[in-house]
């Protein structure tokens, strides 16, 4: 019970850490902290494999991924100083969308019931308990193997559109001028050749 | 007072509302991006919570393929952000202004 206090607090302060900092990069490093409070509450929930899974994927490759965009964005002088403030009414549609959510967040206190109220069926950490890596796997390639599936469809389009959107830059820098090179001194050679 | 699932409804609904406030009032793509994660972070918190109360491991499932939509999301919309705002300049959405009529 104490450990979900000081994890919803460390949530909390770092979430607003999150959208408050003056920097992108300290952005990143309170998500990277609002990730691994979230990955220790899994733990707490029984969830080992995407608590394993939070900390690989979201510490490990989208945060690594914030990271090297800003790296690759401000390479400018300033590029992140703030500007004006172009949305000057925006403290009122900000401050219903607070009050509608501690609106939602005072009724749901309101009514509790204790959480777990069955106990999984075994120590947490040992094989095919609730949420162990055996259990997750079996249920993945079992009974919820469309899920998985679409996941490689998500990941593969995922990919293909980063080509699409990041290939163009690469084509039109060096290979197009050095064929256009190519193609005029090979013009020019036929040309050459029928005048003689 | 013993921790119910309420707690975590609560815990997910204020940090889900932090992301959409960052959403809304931040101007820079990158932290906007950061508040979706967010957001995701927070359902994911009540798909966990939801199948450890109920013992069913759909919930988990779930937010996998949650945790699979948000880094094909976030590795899209980074290599928009590259794209948009090319290097060395200022970084605001409003300045991006191609689909105004």
């Amino acid at each position: 019970m104490i450990e979900f206090w000081v994890l919803a607090v460390i949530l909390v302060v770092s979430a607003v850490w999150t959208i408050a900092a003056s920097k992108p990069v300290y952005s990143v490093v309170a998500l990277l902290l609002n990730f691994s409070a979230l990955a220790v509450l899994y733990v707490t929930l029984s969830a080992e494999f995407l608590a394993v899974i939070q900390i690989i994927v979201y510490s490990g490759a989208i945060l690594v991924l914030f990271v090297f965009v800003i790296a690759l964005l401000s390479s400018g002088v300033a590029p992140f100083t703030l500007g004006p403030n172009r949305l000057p009414k925006i403290w009122m549609p900000g401050a219903i969308v607070v009050l509608v959510g501690l609106g939602f967040l005072v009724y749901a206190v309101s009514q509790a019931v204790p959480v777990g109220t069955r106990a999984p069926n075994g120590p947490v950490g040992a094989a095919n308990v609730f949420g162990s890596v055996g259990d997750f796997g079996t249920a993945l390639f079992t009974r919820q193997f469309l899920p998985f599936e679409v996941t490689a469809l998500i990941l593969m389009v995922a990919v293909i559109g980063v080509i699409t959107l990041g290939g163009e830059q690469m084509h039109d820098a060096a290979p197009r001028g050095h064929e256009r090179k190519v193609e005029r001194a090979m013009r020019e050679a036929i040309l050459r050749e029928g005048m003689d | 007072m013993a921790v119910s699932i309420d707690h975590y409804v609560g815990l997910a609904a204020v940090v889900f509302f932090i992301g959409v406030i960052g959403v809304i009032v931040r101007r820079n793509p990158l932290i906007m991006l950061m508040s979706i994660e967010l957001m995701f972070n927070a359902a994911n918190l009540l798909f966990i919570a939801f199948a450890r109360v109920w013992l069913q491991n759909a919930g988990h499932i779930f937010a996998f393929l949650v945790i699979t939509v948000a880094a094909a999301e976030a590795a899209i919309g980074l290599a928009i952000i590259v794209t948009t705002f090319g290097p060395e300049r200022y970084v605001d959405v409003d300045d991006v202004r191609t689909l105004r009529g």
